[in-house]
């Protein structure tokens, strides 16, 4: 292909394995804090990953992906509690629960546009969210229930452990980074990125605008499910709230903040966005207040994100 | 051989008629021109025969096919490209990949020749790499004219292709069109008369929403009632 500019491919492949490669390294280094909160960064960064499909690559603004990794916590917990699944099968089945949601909700919510697509995805992660809560006995609802030591061995791997845990979450993101790379230099992606800009052209150059978006639906909700799955695995526990609305808005943050339409952004936004929660709570108990000060500042001064911001300014081949 | 034709082809928007009644058949391999006075129904025909806008009543059959209920992208993949009156390219994609969005569409691998030879068609090889949004105004315009050529089309829809242009880039435009003619139906909605006169081998000039008159571009220069229509003294 014309545009496969090997400088360019290998300046990508430098930075995107690089930032693995050092997120590799990261564990033998990292004090056991920060080594926990990167391995939970991670698993976030795959749910940002997921979003920024949608989000900043097709362009469709949703506010229901909750419902996404909420399908994929509970396929895989409700899986493990009460039909005694182990990990490996209870993670395909979050995974296989986020596609069939992502796609129902596709069929349903892409028969709207803009502000109306916005309100009928929340509309349907509020409708999974009471769903959670309604069927009390099978999800003890708010209160949730935890995924015990011995119901997290894969394969002999215990993931409670701090080390393999992160190594599991390490995967996750890893395999969720590279098919996003793959993705936006697909023509399947780049006619993604078209439809964003310009979908009135796409249609008249051919392309079905319907069964496009819906694959990215779907595509973005199953990403969003893995994550959700592997939370709640890794890290033991199934509840309510990571249904709840709350939870749709964080991964629009991370995105919006690491910069929407970069493969790197979505990490760079959720490790920011983590460790200026983090940092603030021990400064004060109004620690959202700094945050969302932060969030101000960034958006008046880097409105494309941090990632956004060093394309726009440095790297101009970044993907 | 009829390539393209409509009949009884009628567009209202709330009660008021923007096209009515159209019957309008294209064959295989003609320049034909569309013209009227601003205002005449000719973008809103077109947008009906390539599927933008659904026609109140009448039929479209495209290489012998009924489309009329067919959507757009489905007709474009039956071999019609449309370009756009206000320019409508990726303004932040560059120019190489503007046509490679075009040419990957009903293509399987490769497409790069395809589009490198486009973009020379129309001038433009130099400047792939630019975004399209930094091209100059005629560039954009003949970038689209790129977009519709790399598709091969049976039929190429061109909405005022050479409103912007230059005098040397009206040129090489005629001399673009010359080169598909026979081969591409082209059907050319056209204000510069010079181009209309030169291109065409047939023109119909569309007035009110209905066909006003159709004939070779010496019989419509001679026409009383189309001059009437222009001059607006009819």
């Amino acid at each position: 292909m014309s545009e496969g500019d090997m400088s360019t491919t290998r300046k990508i492949v430098i930075v995107h394995g690089g930032l693995l490669a050092l997120l590799f390294a990261a564990q033998f280094v990292l004090p056991a804090y920060h080594h926990g909160n990167l391995a939970r960064i991670m698993v976030l960064a795959t749910y940002a990953i997921g979003y920024n499909i949608l989000f900043g690559y097709t362009g469709l603004l949703s506010l229901g992906h909750a419902l996404f990794f909420a399908a994929g916590m509970y396929g895989m917990g409700l899986s493990i509690q009460h039909l005694g699944a182990s990990p490996a099968p209870a993670m395909l089945a979050g995974i296989v629960a986020g596609a069939a949601v992502s796609a129902a909700l596709g069929v349903l919510a892409l028969r709207t546009v803009g502000v109306a697509f916005m309100i009928v995805t929340l509309m349907f992660a509020q409708a999974g969210y009471l769903t959670a809560l309604y069927f009390v006995d099978w999800t003890r609802g708010d209160e949730g229930f935890v995924i015990q030591q011995a119901q997290r061995i894969l394969w002999g791997i215990d993931l409670s452990d701090e080390t393999n845990r992160y190594l599991a979450a390490y995967a996750l993101f890893a395999v969720s980074l590279l098919i996003s790379l793959w993705l936006v230099r697909h023509p399947f992606g780049k006619t993604l990125v078209a439809i964003r800009e310009n979908e009135e052209r796409v249609r008249m150059l051919g392309y079905d605008i319907w069964a496009h978006k819906l694959a990215a639906v779907v595509i973005s909700g199953t990403i969003s499910a893995a994550a959700g799955a592997a939370y709640g695995l890794l890290f033991g526990y199934v509840g309510a709230s990571f249904a709840a609305v709350p939870h749709s808005i964080l991964p629009l943050l991370y995105v919006l903040l690491g910069g929407a339409g970069t493969v790197l952004g979505p990490f760079v936004g959720t490790l920011f966005m983590f460790y200026l929660i983090d940092l603030s709570s021990d400064i004060t108990t109004a620690h959202m207040l700094i945050a969302g000060v932060a969030l101000v500042v960034l958006t008046l001064f880097a409105p494309q994100g941090l990632v956004g911001e060093l394309r726009r300014r440095v790297w101009k081949w970044l993907p | 051989m009829t390539l393209l034709s409509t009949r009884g082809l009628t567009k209202s928007f709330e009660g008021l008629k923007a096209v009515t009644d159209v019957d309008f058949d294209l064959p295989h391999g003609e320049v034909r021109a569309l013209i009227g006075p601003n205002g005449a129904g000719k973008t809103t025909l077109v947008s009906m025969i390539c599927g933008r806008i659904a026609p109140s009543s009448g039929r479209i059959t495209f290489g012998g096919r009924d489309i009329t209920g067919l959507p757009a992208h489905k007709r474009i993949a039956l071999g019609m490209a449309y370009t756009f009156q206000i320019t409508s390219v990726f303004p932040r994609l560059d120019a190489r990949e503007n046509v490679a969005l075009a040419a990957r569409r009903g293509r399987k691998g490769d497409t790069g020749p395809a589009v490198e030879a486009a973009l020379a068609r129309v001038g433009l090889e130099g400047r792939a790499e630019q975004e399209a949004g930094d091209l100059s105004y005629g560039h954009q315009r003949l970038l689209e004219i790129a977009m519709g050529l790399v598709q091969e089309p049976r039929l190429l829809i061109l909405d005022e292709p050479t409103q912007g242009l230059s005098e040397a880039e009206i040129d090489g435009f005629k001399a673009l069109i010359r080169e598909l003619a026979g081969g591409t139906t082209i059907l050319l909605i056209e204000h510069n008369m010079r181009v209309v006169m030169e291109l065409a081998e047939q023109v119909t000039v569309l007035n009110f929403g209905e066909i006003l008159a159709e004939g070779t571009p010496a019989e419509i220069h001679a026409n009383a009632a189309v001059q009437a229509a222009y001059l607006g003294s009819g």
